[in-house]
């Protein structure tokens, strides 16, 4: 294997272990390749409407920074586009690395950032493992209850129902069983490794 | 010609159009779909911002289901297209994830099942010469600028559809209609996607220069394949408006949509009256063929 470059940096005294190895476990990237040419950022649609651009989160990754980076706001202001990915002269999976400090950001409760996607995104699984398939507005209802934006989008409910791009009734007809299954499988595996 | 058609879940909220116009569309060229019985949901975002495996075995389930079938799966929606294809690459390229995955599903999937977009069926199974003699009626030179956004094109080594930064599929299809595709600069540019609920102002901003970029080219029309991007650039105008008093008052419609006014369907199964901007300004325009 071979050998890599580590950067310990001391703290009040101690040393603190870098986020970047569990980014990389978590993502399968090889982060040591970058080199700071700043394709990701100058590609990126939402750089300029954040403070960290993702170079930036690179960065700060090789200089060994702890925990205090998942509080970034580009974490979950990212698109998930992947022009970031597309475009790595060293075909590094940037966007892969926006995943992994999301999990990571979960897992170890990091600030919540604007617009709480976390919480989208478990009332969105949440509606998949009970239906099998997402149930739009238990979805929508869960994550305004939870932010207490009830009035946002609102005006344009009626106009959706209508046009029935909202649909009222959950979904019928999937297969519940292996979605339960899936679902139950990847938590015990989660908790197994931790 | 037979596939398994996997609608994914907006063909039954959000993008029932996008559903009912590929429905429409098959059935008018011979193409036959089946449903693969019991699909399930892909997982989307959610799943992989969440957890890797999760995000490779919710595709996977379907993938299996469609192995059985003896089919390629036809998957219209460009997430669902890409996590099939994040899933097929996931477990044919690291045997630690199939056998994750396969543990989580039940069985083992080998990633092999053959993943396609209507447009890929539509250019390379049945051919743009065969679609172009079906056609009854002509868009008639009406200017569109063809939007395809993130999933179908990125990343390329996973979806390996078309050309990453300069597609072009869907323009041949609108130019064998009759329509006049633009040439402009934000084809892959992204709308904001899974965002739209948790930070629609960065979503507003994105659709307001994708949109506003289309009409300084010259589009009387967008034509997409994405169900993000559709309702994301089609809603998102009354809220252009509202901030910034601009009406660009585009119609955003799935290429299927297009295709299928062209094949002589009635709009009405093809979903159009869902649209938010108003598709009259296009309809108008399609006239009955010089050669139909």
């Amino acid at each position: 294997m071979r050998k890599r470059m580590t950067i310990t940096i001391k703290k009040r005294g101690k040393e603190v272990e870098g986020l970047i190895r569990r980014v990389e476990e978590i993502s399968g990237v090889d982060l040591d390749v970058c080199y700071q040419c700043k394709k990701c950022t100058s590609g990126c649609p939402v750089a300029k409407l954040t403070k960290s651009p993702p170079s930036e989160i690179m960065r700060r990754l090789h200089l060994g920074i702890g925990d205090e980076l998942l509080n970034s706001d580009i974490i979950w202001a990212c698109v998930s586009c992947e022009t970031c990915s597309a475009r790595c002269p060293m075909g590094i999976e940037v966007a892969s690395v926006m995943d992994a400090l999301r999990i990571l950001a979960v897992e170890k409760k990091a600030e919540k950032q604007e617009g709480n996607m976390p919480l989208l995104n478990r009332a969105f699984l949440s509606t998949v493992r009970l239906f099998g398939r997402t149930y739009d507005i238990a979805m929508i209802a869960a994550y305004k209850i939870g932010t207490l934006k009830l009035m946002n989008d609102t005006e344009k409910f009626p106009t959706m129902l209508k046009k029935r791009k909202i649909a009222l009734l959950p979904p019928t007809g999937a297969d519940r069983k292996t979605t339960r299954r899936i679902f139950k499988k990847t938590k015990q595996n989660k908790a197994n490794k931790a | 010609m037979k596939y398994a058609y996997y609608p994914g879940c907006s063909a039954h909220s959000t993008a029932r159009d996008m559903h009912e116009s590929a429905v429409a569309v098959a059935e008018a060229l011979g193409i036959d779909l089946v449903e693969p019985e019991g699909w399930t949901c892909c997982g989307a975002t959610a799943a992989h911002q969440t957890d890797r495996v999760l995000a490779a075995s919710l595709p996977a389930a379907n993938l299996l289901k469609v192995q059985e079938m003896g089919l390629d799966m036809i998957a219209n929606c460009a997430a669902c297209y890409n996590r099939m294809k994040t899933a097929n690459h996931e477990v044919s390229n690291n045997p630690a994830m199939r056998k994750l995955v396969s543990e989580a599903v039940g069985k083992d999937y080998d990633g092999t099942v053959k993943v396609r977009h209507i447009i890929e069926v539509l250019l390379e199974d049945i051919g743009i010469d065969n679609v172009k003699s079906a056609l009854k009626r002509s868009l008639k030179s009406l200017q569109v600028a063809c939007y395809y956004g993130c999933l179908l094109v990125r990343p390329h080594e996973v979806t390996n559809f078309d050309d990453p930064e300069n597609p072009t599929s869907l323009d041949k299809l609108v130019t064998a209609m009759g329509g006049i595709s633009l040439d402009w600069p934000h084809k892959v540019e992204c709308c904001g996607g899974g965002l739209s609920l948790t930070r629609t102002d960065i979503v507003i901003n994105l659709t307001d220069s994708i949109v506003g970029m289309a009409k300084a080219a010259g589009a009387q029309c967008i034509a997409v394949s994405c169900p993000m991007c559709q309702i994301n650039l089609d809603l998102r105008q009354q809220d252009i408006e509202k901030q910034s008093q601009i009406r660009h008052n585009i119609p955003i419609l799935y290429v299927t949509q297009l295709l299928g006014l062209c094949l002589d369907i009635s709009s009405d199964k093809l979903g159009l009256n869902k649209l938010m901007v108003s598709p009259a300004s296009v309809i108008e325009k399609i006239e009955v063929h010089a050669n139909g």
